[in-house]
């Protein structure tokens, strides 16, 4: 099964998705790769994946370069940028830029590069476009009260036993699971 | 041996070229999953789609797995593996406010960016308002820091706290998903699939 699938996939790479009934990668093959790269990052740098970090450099940067003395002057974006350190010159930051390149190398295999607002036939773009903003803030706010997001709090903490990423997990998820039910008219229109 | 850099095994300078590459593979991976599409992400919290689940622990299991073979065989020192230290309180309220903003958003930071990068405009919007998160978190800073640092429990790992080895733990763990699979696949059986 395993050889069948490795098989489809490089099918993908060779003529595009057409000729499979499924567009994406099946999901335990992807796992492992993916656990092979968290692995990779390991035994490389003895740090995991990140994504909220990255982005907390592009903030930093971005007021550092608008109010230089403001930044150096707040209790939380200073020490980012003590000793003329420049934020973007960060692991997390080159990490989230191959993520660029390779999300649009994988997308553009499979034939899924689109300009698109997606949403569910239910709610309009406009409020799709709404309730992803404010998603975001809660995302972005939520990562830095609890130190990192999915990728870096969750699943690189799940891999190495830290308490820290079995509570993320299980705060995120959960959390997510018992709002489902209020939310459910954006996703699935019932 | 292992990890390199913070050995000086490869040198430093590699470091972001590294960063770089372990990203390409990240995003790739994301993106072949489906993760670019906030439709398939959100499925798991009604059952139509689970693949999130399947690769989340896929890979959490084979990252455990692949960290506790190489130190079996010596290729990697684990204290020099950086583990996430814990903050009680920030951790869950953090956590549940991360999965507030997973529900109405239908994203997470990782899958945004790629699925920013192959057009989604939504995508892009939940980014903007990510940096907008973290500014309103950076700039109030010194209304939630007490909170922010309390409860901390330093680099604490879960054998520590239930006294039982890694090994067994990692084998509970995969038991768990395995029942957690099982669910999944039985939830979306549940559903007439439609691939986004």
């Amino acid at each position: 099964m395993l050889v069948r699938q490795v098989d489809g996939y490089i099918k993908i790479f060779m003529k595009g998705n057409n000729s499979l009934n499924t567009k994406y990668l099946n999901p335990y093959v992807a796992g492992m790769l993916l656990g092979l790269i968290l692995l990779s990052a390991f035994y490389f740098t003895g740090r995991g994946l990140g994504a909220s970090g990255a982005m907390k450099s592009v903030v930093t940067s971005t007021l550092n370069t608008i109010a230089p003395n403001h930044t150096s002057n707040s209790e939380y974006f200073a020490k980012y940028v003590a000793d003329g350190k420049n934020p973007m010159n960060s692991w997390l930051v080159f990490e989230i830029l191959g993520v660029v390149l390779g999300g649009f190398l994988s997308g553009a295999f499979a034939g899924r590069l689109k300009l698109k607002v997606e949403h569910h036939p239910f709610i309009t773009s406009n409020k799709r476009i709404a309730l992803a903003l404010s998603g975001g803030v809660l995302f972005g706010f939520g990562s830095q009260l609890g130190r990192g997001c999915t990728s870096g709090s969750a699943l690189t903490g799940m891999a190495v036993f830290s308490l820290q990423g079995f509570i993320s997990m299980i705060a995120i998820f959960g959390t997510a699971f018992i709002f489902a039910y209020f939310f459910r008219k954006n996703w699935i229109g019932g | 041996m292992g990890p390199l850099i913070p050995q000086e095994i490869i040198s430093l300078d590699w470091n972001l070229v590294i960063a770089f590459v372990v990203g390409i593979g990240f995003g790739f991976v994301l993106e072949a999953s489906g993760f670019s599409s906030s439709r398939k992400l959100a499925g798991i919290f009604y059952g139509y789609d689970t693949v999130v689940l399947k690769v989340f622990f896929t890979a959490a299991i084979t990252a455990m797995l692949g960290l506790l073979y190489l130190s079996l065989f010596g290729w990697i020192d684990l204290n020099l593996v950086y583990v996430n230290p814990t903050y009680l309180w920030s951790a869950i309220i953090g956590g549940i406010i991360m999965g507030l903003g997973f529900i109405i958003g239908g994203f997470c930071p990782g899958t945004s960016v790629c699925a920013a990068a192959i057009g989604k405009i939504d995508a892009m919007v939940f980014i903007i308002g990510i940096i907008i998160g973290i500014f309103i978190f950076g700039e109030g800073f010194p209304i939630w820091k007490e909170f922010h640092e309390a409860g901390n429990l330093g680099s604490l790992k879960i054998q520590d706290i239930i006294g039982i080895s890694g090994g067994l733990f990692t084998f509970l763990i995969i038991i768990f998903a395995m029942i957690l699979f099982k669910t999944g696949e039985w939830a979306e059986s549940q559903f007439t699939r439609e691939e986004y």
